[in-house]
């Protein structure tokens, strides 16, 4: 094969081999590869028709196979997609709309009505019609022959510390590097049949979407609902034969924690990556045992470095104080661990952990002062241009020479697998009438958001006011109302009395 | 019964859990409160809840998942 240079090639590609296998399921649906291509082809000639080219195509559909076809049908039209979700409160979403200014968004029947209360006034189209634009051949292929491979192919939000949610744009180029080698890593192959836990509108998603297109494998996107009922998600597992899965941990450890393996073993898994958090080892010792052939893999990165940048197979028992190491980079990628003084850290030292390599993606959307705070020059290197991505992570290696995660440089927590500025919590919370002030610490052990606050508010309307303009995983899993905030001498909220006060309750 | 329905009333504030009886239905308990309440029954009234008792009908209304927590209390 040529040189790939867009992501399409590997759906044009498989639909030749295996038309009429299943790309993309959930439990009452199935699309074939060839179903998944005429309808991304239809819309990819409909945004065409409609003149929307080179612009954000907001994604506003349930979680579904259909949505990855639109994914795949705005990047046809030469457009980049931004899923967004009915999970996401409405608070959010108008700050995606602002930063975003879109042209169009692309709904399901389940959203198309919800759309129309929002202060949007571009074009709405409905998914079920324009699949069924007749396809322009010549069309595609013009566009196709214009796009660079460093032209943009998704946006992703994530949790900003200024209460704005960043735009994350990734690229052609970016998304194949990381694709090419995850597959390596992981041993995807046609047989491969994956469980999709993670949301549509997180970049976790592209372990699914695009390794399925360049092997022939098969998604099964898992009912959310499932996610609470372990038993049952194990029997979801083994209905369909599922063998890999890219979980966040605590999908992983709702299932051994609440004792399921101990009943039912997902007898088909043979690959089991996980991320976004530590593995507490007890748990990990559990899946070990109710799966001993299998391989498990711990994986590390940003949004910013599209997808994952680490990689660590788990080679041996750790203690259970221990942490498994999140290894080394993929290929093609290097961690640079940069101390105070902008140095290599030594061994053993710690330092921020700093990506380079094609797989950074072009930085945020709409936000030069952001991207450039954070994709910025590498100082190792004085002689030509040359970005790296400061994660804010830090890093160190252990004595075997792997990399180890140690933590969050500022108030960048890791919660339920996703990544959480608390200033947004607080920023939000702050704009509540009657609210003076609002903190929020994190309890690492228990995993807990705690806020503390202080105005005239009940406890229950902070709770339902956090609900209704947060996503579910940043609302405080406490909140306790303060009569005086504890300041520092300069002033601030003073957390780390904060901190106390939590432990001494 | 009072201990169960105030773990509850502290992850949901606003929903009358001694009357509503289509928490799993109708959305209201997600994968968070399941762990969540799980956790504080077991320190709460010293009762492990088995994976296969984490159902959508025991987790439906207080009154169920509080019937399970005797039933289970029984057994031991």
């Amino acid at each position: 094969m040529d040189r790939q240079n867009n992501v399409l090639e590997y759906l044009d590609n498989i639909v030749d081999i295996c038309p009429d296998k299943t790309a993309y399921a959930n439990e009452t649906d199935e699309l074939t590869f060839r179903t998944v291509y005429d309808n991304a082809r239809a819309i990819g000639t409909f945004l065409y028709d409609e003149g929307k080219y080179k612009e954000p195509v907001v994604v506003f559909m349930r979680k579904h196979p259909d949505t990855i076809v639109a994914f795949l049908g705005v990047v046809y039209g030469g457009c980049y997609y931004v899923p967004i979700d009915n999970e996401m409160p409405r608070h959010r979403i108008e700050l995606i709309f602002q930063n975003l200014k879109p042209g169009a968004v692309i709904c399901d029947e389940t959203t198309i009505e919800s759309v129309k209360e929002f202060d949007y006034n571009g074009a709405v189209y409905s998914y079920d019609k324009i699949i069924n634009t007749p396809v322009n051949q010549s069309a595609l292929e013009e566009i196709r022959d214009k796009a660079l491979d460093t032209d943009p192919i998704y946006i992703v939000f994530t949790s900003g510390s200024t209460g704005k949610p960043k735009g994350v744009v990734a690229c052609h180029r970016s998304v194949i590097d990381y694709i090419e080698t995850l597959s390596e890593v992981l041993e995807i192959s046609e047989d491969t049949v994956f469980g999709n836990q993670t949301p549509l509108y997180v970049d976790a998603c592209l372990k699914e979407i695009y390794p399925t297109l360049k092997f022939g494998a098969k998604t099964y996107i898992i009912p959310k609902e499932l996610f609470m009922f372990p038993i049952k998600l194990v029997e979801f597992l083994n209905q369909y034969k599922i063998n890999t899965v890219c979980w966040v941990v605590p999908a992983l450890t709702l299932i051994s924690g609440l004792g399921a393996l101990e009943k039912i073993v997902p007898e088909y898994l043979h690959t089991v990556a996980f991320g976004s958090e530590v593995f507490p080892i007890k748990q990990y010792n559990m899946w070990r045992k109710a799966l001993p052939n299998a391989k498990f893999i711990n994986l590390y990165g940003p949004t910013e470095a599209t997808g994952m940048s680490c990689y660590f197979i788990v080679d041996r028992e750790f203690a259970l104080d221990d942490a498994i190491p999140i290894g080394k980079p993929f290929k093609n990628t290097e961690i640079l661990l940069l101390n105070d003084d902008n140095k290599l850290a030594q061994k053993g030292e710690q330092g921020e952990i700093c990506i380079r390599g094609t797989s950074l993606t072009l930085g945020y959307y709409n936000d030069f002062e952001k991207t450039n705070e954070v994709f910025v020059q590498n100082p190792l290197n004085t002689i030509y241009p040359e970005l790296i991505y400061r994660t804010g992570d830090i890093g160190k290696l252990n004595e075997r020479g792997e990399l180890v995660f140690v933590s969050r440089k500022d108030y960048q927590i890791k919660h339920m697998g996703h990544r959480i500025e608390l200033g947004e919590i607080e920023m939000v919370m702050n704009q509540m009438e009657g609210i003076q002030s609002a903190s929020c610490i994190f309890d690492n052990d228990k995993k807990k958001i705690i806020m503390y606050y202080v105005g005239d508010v009940t406890k229950a309307d902070a709770v339902n006011y956090c609900r209704e303009k947060l996503p579910r995983y940043m609302v405080p899993n406490l909140v306790e109302k303060l009569d005086v905030m504890p300041l520092t001498s300069n002033g601030k909220i003073n957390r780390l009395a904060l901190k106390e006060m939590y432990a001494n309750r | 019964m009072e201990a169960l329905l105030e773990i509850l009333g502290e992850l949901h504030p606003e929903i009358d859990f001694e009357t509503n009886d289509r928490l799993i239905d109708d959305k209201i308990l997600d994968s968070f409160d399941i762990i969540t309440v799980i956790a504080e029954i077991n320190d709460e009234y010293d009762v492990a809840i088995p994976a296969h008792e984490i159902t959508p009908e025991n987790f439906n209304s207080a009154k169920a998942l509080y019937e399970l927590i005797e039933r289970l209390l029984d057994e031991d």
